[in-house]
């Protein structure tokens, strides 16, 4: 034991003692917090759209207003003709044309029709098709509003209740998110190249010949990881509800509690792909593709997995952070325990479980 | 010159002994452009729907079938209580819920004020409640159009406002065709940036690095050496992309691929100014990998490679000037999407280059042939 803790502190030291490694511990949760916090988000506001007025009366000036002082728009007064739309693109200097057809009040008063043309830039097609939904939503409740005015029809008014999140907070998504991401890159991705590092560096040899069993030397690499993710974890936790009032409803032991049980899965899979790897580029590279675009990616955290195709979605069944953030948005925010909890927390240590037995028989404790 | 080109030839051998390089090289982009395209998607469909209709009656009717008709929607359950209904909101097994309060239809037809539905949505993941609201009110407002033309008086004028859309150079509002050009920067940013940052630090790290410091080499060759592979390499993983993107998802390539290829050479020069930058400060691989991960994360999530630059914060908006990728991606959709000419880009072009002179001077003046 004391052995153990010696060639822990050994480790600890070479991780603590430079300060760049130090600085982006403690840095990156905090950024990516913020930067999720503040600037990552499909809110529209303040587009910028071109209106062109053929008609010019009172009717589409009172449109045109309805629409600018609705918050997602923002008028871009340059373009004057059809001809100036396909430039103005090209340039990405608008995202949305509204035409308005000649004579538009006249007709409205008098036929009862009247047509509006809404010209998006869809290179963008999500951006194109929320500014579009937006503008008629705006139209079409303005086209509502006038023909009741004179009559005495009543309407059916929604009643929207936000179910968890009233507030349509977005931290409620990214801070768990945020959690398994870092906790994979420090625990996994790390690992894994601190690992091969002794192996191509030579040192392993030393490492393995020493009194230290070897399994030692593996549980002694790991073990500072292990603490730098758990003290990254809190900072997100802490960050989470200090800066964007996210909650913990449930309990927070056993938040802490699947916290480690994840570290625990990531560590054996950085363990995992060193017995694999003979240098550390190619540990990187395969924890980066294999582990942190998955992280990102198939877990929902960014992307919503009921929207990607099938297979895809398949693929996210056996990826372990789509359970883990799983777990910890339940705990957090509807307040779930344990037997809600049970089968995503099973798979969880049945993971850890498999990727330790496969890397303990390919563990080689001797060098070709 | 002869130098450069014997260490270029050193470095290509190296590269190309190296086993696990190939996979890395043409495998690789072609499981990131395949899972990255299909997964980075904000297309909203099928979303979850439980009707909750204690109305029963042609009207309430009427507008389930609304919602049934609709792309944006499937109907999973139908309840008659709206315990049950947010019990499966609960679960996870609808993302809303419509409640019809009985007494719907006599309210409509007595012409009573104060009709309402309850709407109930899941809003864990804001940003999708958010849109699944507005396509629910967008729907409820259609039936309300129809609700009104029904009980108007027979000769008085209606206010139809009719609206069509156009989706320009994307009529199809394919996700896919958007995310290419993007995924694509960001391929071929990872690959030469990690490998050509990764690349010196190896040789600190190994120490080979003071043979080739005692070598007659001159610090500009070696650089050049070093780099030029790499550039290479770069230039041909977004040929490669390019390709596996027109014939895997047919994205149109309207624009001038000379002119792509062209920002992309400057673009790959400050990506491995910066990836050599990078390993002049640090010393082992490790450190480089988590120093690189940590900008490049914060590089990419402003780029607006996923959610628009254009929705960020001001100060945002500001700091991503000084981000290379926002410009790439920017230009790589412009060109390749809406057929941008060279006209149209000069601002990113400017910015680009001065971005690889300063990048160049910065990484040359650190470099040091001394450890």
């Amino acid at each position: 034991m004391r052995k153990f803790i010696g060639f822990v502190k050994k480790e600890y030291y070479h991780i603590i003692r430079d300060p760049r490694t130090l600085f982006v511990l403690i840095a990156m949760p905090i950024a990516q917090i913020l930067l999720f916090g503040y600037v990552i988000t499909n809110e529209i506001k303040n587009a910028s759209i071109g209106i062109l007025d053929h008609s010019n009366d009172e009717i589409t000036k009172q449109i045109s207003s309805k629409i600018l002082s609705s918050g997602y728009f923002k008028l871009d007064a340059s373009i004057n003709s059809e001809q100036e739309i396909h430039e103005a693109f090209r340039k990405g200097k608008i995202k949305e044309v509204i035409v308005f057809e000649p004579h538009f009040g006249e007709r409205l008063k008098k036929e009862g029709i009247a047509k509006i043309q809404i010209i998006a830039d869809a290179s963008d097609p999500n951006i194109a098709n929320l500014l579009t939904n937006y503008t008629e939503a705006i139209i079409r409740n303005y086209s509502i509003s006038i023909t009741t005015q004179n009559t005495q029809i009543s309407l059916i008014t929604p009643e929207v209740r936000m179910l968890y999140n009233p507030e349509l907070k977005g931290a409620y998504m990214f801070v768990p998110g945020i959690i398994a991401m870092l906790l994979m890159l420090i625990s996994a991705l790390m690992t894994s190249i601190s690992i091969t590092r002794e192996k191509e560096l030579g040192t392993m040899e030393v490492l393995l010949a020493s009194p230290l069993n070897p399994f030692t030397v593996i549980a002694g690499k790991v073990t500072p990881y292990l603490l730098l993710s758990f003290i990254d974890a809190c900072l997100i936790l802490l960050t989470g509800y200090f800066v964007f009032n996210v909650p913990v409803n449930g309990s927070i032991i056993l938040l802490l509690a699947e916290c480690l049980l994840f570290i625990f899965m990531a560590l054996s899979l950085g363990i995992l792909i060193s017995t694999a790897t003979k240098s550390q580029q190619i540990a990187m590279l395969i924890s980066l593709v294999a582990l942190m675009l998955p992280t990102i990616l198939l877990s929902g955290f960014i992307f919503p997995v009921e929207n990607m195709p099938l297979i895809l979605q398949y693929l996210c069944k056996i990826m372990p952070p789509k359970y883990f953030i799983n777990i910890v948005r339940t705990i957090m925010l509807k307040g779930g325990n344990l037997s809600t909890l049970w089968s995503d927390t099973l798979i969880l240590a049945g993971m850890s479980i498999f990727f330790i037995l496969v890397s303990v028989r390919k563990y080689k404790i001797r060098l070709e | 010159m002869r130098i450069i080109l014997f260490i270029i030839q050193k470095e290509f051998l190296q590269i190309f002994r190296n086993k696990s390089m190939l996979p890395v090289i043409f495998v690789m982009p072609i499981i990131q452009l395949i899972i990255l395209v299909n997964a980075a998607t904000f297309e909203m469909k099928n979303i979850e729907l439980c009707i909750v209709d204690k109305d029963l009656s042609t009207y309430s009717r009427n507008l389930s079938s609304k919602f049934e008709g609709s792309p944006y929607f499937v109907i999973e359950k139908q309840t008659f209580s709206a315990k049950e209904a947010i019990k499966y909101i609960d679960r996870g097994v609808i993302t809303a819920a419509i409640v019809i309060p009985k007494g719907f239809e006599r309210k409509i037809v007595r012409n009573e004020k104060n009709i309402k539905i309850q709407v109930l949505v899941d809003a864990i993941n804001g940003t999708n409640a958010g849109v699944s609201q507005a396509y629910i009110i967008s729907i409820i407002q259609d039936y309300n159009k129809q609700i009104l033309s029904k009980f108007l008086p027979v000769n008085s004028p209606g206010n139809d406002i009719e609206t069509s859309r156009r989706f320009w150079y994307n009529p199809e509002l394919n996700y896919k065709t958007f995310m290419v050009p993007g995924i694509l920067v960001l391929l071929i940013t990872i690959i030469s940036f990690i490998l050509s940052g990764m690349n010196i630090v190896r040789e600190k790290e190994m120490g080979t690095i003071e043979q080739i410091n005692v070598t007659p080499i001159k610090k500009y060759q070696f650089i050049a050496g070093k780099l030029i592979p790499f550039w290479i390499i770069g230039l041909f993983e977004l040929a490669f992309g390019l390709t596996i993107g027109k014939l895997l998802f047919d994205i149109p390539l309207v624009g001038n691929l000379g002119l792509v290829f062209g920002f992309a050479a400057i673009y790959l020069i400050v990506l491995l100014a910066l990836g050599l930058l990078v390993s002049t400060i640090v010393n082992t691989q490790q450190q480089a990998m988590f120093i690189s991960f940590f900008f490049m994360v914060v590089f990419i999530l402003m780029s607006g490679l996923f959610t628009g630059i254009e929705n960020m914060p001001e100060w945002a908006q500001i700091a991503d000037k000084a981000n290379p990728l926002a410009y790439f991606i920017e230009v790589m959709r412009m060109i390749l999407l809406k057929g941008s000419g060279i006209s149209d880009i000069l601002y990113q072009l400017f910015a680009i280059i001065i971005f690889a002179v300063l990048m160049i001077w910065l990484a040359v003046w650190r470099y040091k042939k001394i450890s």
